[in-house]
């Protein structure tokens, strides 16, 4: 392999108003090479490569690029010196076609024609192997296909080195095998790959090298067959850490919520969950794997009373008096007068769980407003339980009183966890929970909800990262397209059966193509 | 019913400019609110040069061309410095965009008043009103067309002045750039998603800039249009209303300006229908007729209704009244 520094980071900082997002790093990257940047989230991985490809701008440092130094101060200078990032949250527009959206920016002499954008992107489908409709509109896509629009987005655009950021985060295990073809056929093609992750084992199977990133400063660079997980990890955290789950067996487990033939149809008449059947038993996490938008959200909003349906039946077993209860078609405060403690940490914190301009004491009140009498509020407990919950879960805030919108992702969802933890649920629901956050504060909420097991919850965890899914839930219930495609045993179970079945084609699948 | 529809297309075309404007405004992800003052300024400024222009040559000696192109000018002129002011306050110091729009009509009106009345001192500028008026396919054609018997042809299609003819370019030709062209397709992609024509090395805020000025512009002109067209030279303070209507046009027809040429005369139609239905004699009571002219925004307000439930392709653009500033996180 020829040794050609294709792009190289000196002394680069980086700080947003107090923070330091990245402190004098340095990096290389060859010619036919891809290149892993490992590190925790917020060690700066993505902030450094958007200093690269033109979204920020480096406050110190130089960034070379076939060994001339560049001025990089927008995204269209990165296309210039032939840097492509393929953005975690992608930056397509959903209206426009595939083609459309790879031919915006482009300035190319001539005219305008559409026509001939489309014959130059299917050249480029045909050799690395991509499977897309360049007609097909961006909100029409799957998320798969709306990565692949954003690597031909770059590759249109000739770029020789790309930087893809946490691209197989949402991505089924037979879909990242695809990407990583495409990847290696691109190697070969002598592009330089730079791939930001946080996943041990696609590092060691996709990259030629590693760097890594702690706290937003370089610490090395180590040749990935000279490596192994154990010592990356101490890389990244800078100290040894045990990074396993304390799986318990379950304690008498008895049926908590018996869910049978749930149906939503949406708007568009699709079936969003069609008929939908399983128990959650008391002392046990059961886990619910699928691809991003296969009915997971829909299914836990039905339970907590926020999603309409057209069919079934949502039967709680209450512990207490043994008395069933059916909550389909209640709202949520029906079900809390029932004197059912359920609690639901919503995918998207900021929008349904926290109130991202109020603190934290009032994001508390949130969930006990209605409690006391008289007319003025009470700040007394929720005061408290913030405190408690700051001290417990090592929440990093200035203080009980600072907005949670300021607050890192990771905190933030120790907030939102600690205040549905704290009225003692007999049923939890948690949707991505460990979302953005880094490994330590994913770590936490793994243990919270582990200590919520062992005091007999019944705990309904939904999650993608299917190694964690394997470690955490005593069982493992896969959805695709609303429909269940099976239960399968979170001690036994191989990831790729899992895969197979969160993929695996249901007859209405084939009907709405 | 001949007179009615001209009538209406006349008052129609006033909307079209002003939907229009506030059509390619809107495409770039902003939401101006400030249409109805901007088409004061806009109708002030031509009719303030106008003035001047006509103090300055002999009665009945001003040369026609001019007596079009200067007030033209300065309505453009107007409308996109007021376009400046709203760019510069949203996108340079990131302030809300309702808020902004609110107080640039309430600007914008303030600023006509004071430049009406000082077009007064400089004498009447409506005299000036025929050279907008006059058929721009000229007298002849529309008097040929009577002479073979087709009067009412000439008279629909072809008796209209200068403000018809350019709105319904200017609506032709934007929604030709929107569609076939680069530059449209950059602009759609700034009002949907910022972020991404940013990543795709698109300015966004030239494109911002440029679209809000020239949309507003065009606004500004719509404005001009108004009282040198349909009110043949008489200023009347109600510019503003029909702003807002403009701004209701552009809703009603779906951010297309293709669809807007129709649309304007039925907005046009439906504000007069009230004054036709006395003609033909209906009676009606003052506040009778203040119902009717409020048909166009009733009329709105359900297609919004109808076409939020029923479609999901004829969206405002996503990004629109959301600020965009690259190194938010």
């Amino acid at each position: 392999m020829s040794k050609t520094v294709a792009l190289e980071c000196r002394g680069i900082t980086k700080t947003f108003g107090r923070v330091v997002a990245n402190k004098n790093c340095d990096l290389q990257v060859y010619e036919g090479e891809i290149l892993a940047i490992l590190g925790e989230n917020g060690s700066g991985k993505t902030t450094l490569m958007n200093m690269v490809a033109g979204i920020y701008f480096p406050d110190e440092g130089q960034i070379f690029v076939g060994g001339q130094e560049v001025m990089i101060a927008s995204p269209k200078d990165a296309f210039a010196y032939k840097i492509g990032m393929i953005h975690q949250h992608f930056k397509l527009v959903d209206v426009f076609t595939a083609c459309e959206n790879i031919a915006l920016g482009v300035k190319d002499k001539g005219r305008y024609k559409l026509a001939d954008v489309r014959k130059e992107v299917v050249e480029i489908t045909q050799r690395y192997g991509f499977i897309i409709d360049p007609d097909k509109r961006v909100a029409d896509m799957s998320v798969s296909e709306k990565q692949t629009v954003e690597i031909l987005k770059v590759l249109y655009r000739g770029a020789d080195i790309l930087i893809l950021d946490e691209p197989t985060a949402v991505l089924t295990p037979q879909e990242t095998a695809k990407l990583f073809a495409v990847l290696r056929r691109m190697r070969e093609d002598g592009k330089s790959i730079i791939i930001i992750t946080h996943k041990m084992h696609e590092v060691m199977s996709i990259s030629d090298r590693v760097a890594v990133l702690r706290k937003g400063e370089y610490i090395g660079t180590v040749n990935t067959t000279e490596t192994d997980p154990t010592a990356l990890t101490e890389m990244m955290m800078g100290k040894k850490v045990e990074l396993n789950i304390q799986r318990s067996e379950p304690v008498d487990p008895q049926p908590r919520l018996v869910v049978e033939g749930l149906t939503s149809i949406n708007a568009e008449g699709r079936r969003v969950l069609d008929d939908v059947a399983f128990t959650a038993h008391s002392g046990e996490i059961l886990g619910i794997a699928g691809i991003a938008g296969s009915g997971q959200r829909e299914l836990l909003e039905a339970i907590a009373g926020l999603h309409k349906l057209s069919k079934g039946t949502i039967t709680y077993m209450d512990p207490a008096t043994g008395k069933e209860e059916n909550l389909r078609n209640k709202n949520p405060l029906q079900i809390r007068d029932l004197g059912i403690r359920l609690s639901f940490v919503p995918e998207d914190r900021l929008g349904m769980g926290l109130v991202g301009n109020m603190d934290i004491v009032d994001n508390m009140m949130l969930r006990s407003y209605r409690k006391g009498k008289g007319v003025f509020l009470k700040r007394k407990a929720p005061r408290d339980l913030a405190e408690k919950i700051i001290e417990e879960l090592e929440v990093a805030t200035p203080g009980a009183t600072t907005p949670v919108r300021q607050l890192s992702g990771g905190n933030v969802q120790k907030v939102l966890v600690g205040r549905e933890i704290a009225s003692a649920p007999s049923v939890l629901m948690a949707a991505y929970p460990v979302r953005g956050l880094d490994v330590n504060a994913s770590y936490t909420i793994y243990n919270l909800l582990n200590r919520q097991k062992e005091q007999g919850v019944a705990v309904i965890f939904v999650g993608e990262d299917l190694d964690v899914l394997l470690e955490l839930c005593d069982r493992i219930l896969v959805i695709n397209g609303g429909r269940v495609t099976g239960v399968v045993d979170g001690r036994t179970a191989q990831k790729d059966e899992i895969g197979l079945l969160m993929t695996k084609s249901t007859t209405e699948e084939e009907g709405a193509e | 019913m001949l007179t009615f529809l001209v009538s209406a297309i006349r008052l129609g075309m006033t909307f079209l400019l002003g939907s229009t404007g506030e059509t390619i405004t809107e495409k770039s992800g902003h939401l101006n609110l400030g249409v109805p003052g901007i088409m004061c300024v806009g109708a002030s400024c031509g009719c303030f040069v106008e003035a001047v222009y006509l103090s300055t040559v002999p009665v009945r000696q001003e040369i026609p061309l001019l007596a079009v192109l200067l007030p033209i000018l300065a309505a453009l002129i107007g409308g996109a410095l007021m376009g400046l002011l709203f760019s510069f306050f949203t996108v340079t110091l990131r302030a809300n965009q309702n808020v902004t729009g609110l107080a640039i009509t309430t600007l914008g009106i303030g600023i006509s008043n004071y430049i009406i009345d000082k077009a007064d001192d400089y004498g009447r500028f409506a005299r000036a009103t025929k050279h907008f008026t006059a058929p721009l396919v000229g007298e002849e054609v529309v008097e040929w067309f009577e002479e073979i018997g087709l009067g009412w042809f000439g008279e629909l299609f072809l008796s209209y002045g200068i403000f018809v003819w350019l709105a319904l370019a200017i609506a032709i030709g934007t929604s030709l750039v929107f569609n076939r062209t680069r530059v449209g397709l950059h602009l759609r992609a700034v009002g949907e998603n910022p972020a991404t024509a940013d990543a795709a090395g698109i300015n966004v805020t030239r494109y911002r800039y440029v679209a809000t000025c020239i949309g507003c512009a065009i606004v500004g002109l719509g404005g001009l249009s108004f009282i040198m067209d349909y009110l043949n030279g008489q200023w009347e303070y109600c510019v503003d209303t029909i702003g807002w209507l403009a701004v209701a046009l552009v809703i009603f027809t779906l951010w297309r300006p293709i669809l807007a040429i129709f649309g304007s005369i039925v907005f046009g139609a439906l504000y007069i229908a009230s004054s036709r239905l006395t003609t033909l004699g209906v009676e009606m009571t003052l506040a009778d007729k203040e119902l009717f002219r409020m048909l166009p925004f009733a009329v709105t307000i359900l297609v919004l209704v109808v076409t939020s439930i029923f479609s999901k392709k004829n969206q405002p653009p996503a990004g629109l009244g959301l600020p965009y500033f690259r190194e938010e996180r």
